[in-house]
């Protein structure tokens, strides 16, 4: 099982290739590769500004797709919890989609590119969303879950 | 259509990288996220290293492009003005770990999945964009 094991290597690699993306954006139009800011923005944002917006929504879809097709039998794994599946699914990316909006970011805006340019904002952020999602995993697994 | 393009690129890599990584597997982010099952030896350490990886390259990537005093298709950087670490990061922060530790996806991985996953991933994907609109009418009345 490849993709669930731990692979060092992939993770790294794939890593870099997140940051590299973030510093293609920055460095060629400029802006933050953050994706919630970028979305929220292509939906209710500057009309001048949602081409490039769709243009890198889409770009992630399709780069997606074809590094799934390369390696081969990529499916990603939803394990529902103890509230089942889509309600699970569906309050996850409600409280997703709000919470990324109110606080200005997500794990590209403020983990990655943030904390790139040592932004004490991006790095409360992170190390919040990091906490409230562990805590969120320790209750559904082992509390409510055990 | 130069800026299209390298945003198009830029995309394509990022959506690449998050496949790869793992990032795209709520499977194996939910596994980064149990804390609690390192006693059991099935902590899975990958997302510290994808998030290295990733500061490896943008740190001297980011350095790099201000040095060069603007961006190359473009007037200025755009950077966020905000600094102040206020109500709204905090809270907003809080309320997407919990959405992020319920499904184990955030916004790169839920577009990212989009091909490669049936219904489940459209559900979160409509959900989240659900979820970016009703932000949109709460801020504005606020």
């Amino acid at each position: 099982m490849y993709w669930t094991a731990f692979d060092p290597r992939a993770a790294l690699i794939g890593g870099m290739l997140i940051g590299l993306a973030a510093v293609m954006l920055f460095l060629r139009i400029g802006r933050i590769a953050g994706v919630s800011g970028i979305l929220g923005n292509a939906l209710t944002g500057a009309a001048a500004d949602r081409p490039w917006r769709i243009a890198f929504l889409a770009g992630i879809v399709l780069g997606a797709y074809a590094m799934a097709r390369s390696i081969g039998g990529f499916t990603p794994i939803f394990s529902p919890g103890p509230f089942g599946d889509w309600p699970q699914l569906v309050a996850a990316g409600l409280l997703v989609g709000f919470g990324t909006r109110l606080g200005a970011g997500c794990t590209s805006g403020h983990g990655i590119c943030g904390l790139a340019r040592f932004s004490k904002r991006s790095l409360v952020a992170t190390l919040l969303f990091m906490a409230s999602a562990i805590v969120t995993v320790f209750v559904l697994r082992h509390v409510i879950g055990a | 259509m130069l800026r299209l393009i390298s945003a198009l690129v830029a995309g394509v890599v990022l959506g690449a990288g998050l496949v790869l990584s793992g990032m795209a597997n709520p499977q194996k982010v939910l596994a980064f996220l149990d804390l609690a099952s390192f006693a059991q030896g099935g902590w899975d350490p990958s997302l510290a290293l994808v998030m290295a990886g990733g500061l490896l390259v943008a740190v001297p990537g980011f350095a790099y492009a201000r040095s060069r005093g603007k961006p190359a298709l473009a007037d200025s950087f755009d950077l966020p003005s905000a600094t102040a670490i206020d109500g709204r990061l905090v809270l907003g922060s809080l309320v997407f770990g919990i959405g992020w530790g319920l499904a184990g996806i955030c916004p790169g991985p839920a577009l990212a999945i989009l091909s490669l996953d049936g219904h489940q991933a459209f559900t979160f994907f409509g959900a989240m964009v659900a979820g970016m609109l009703i932000f949109h009418l709460w801020s504005r009345r606020a």
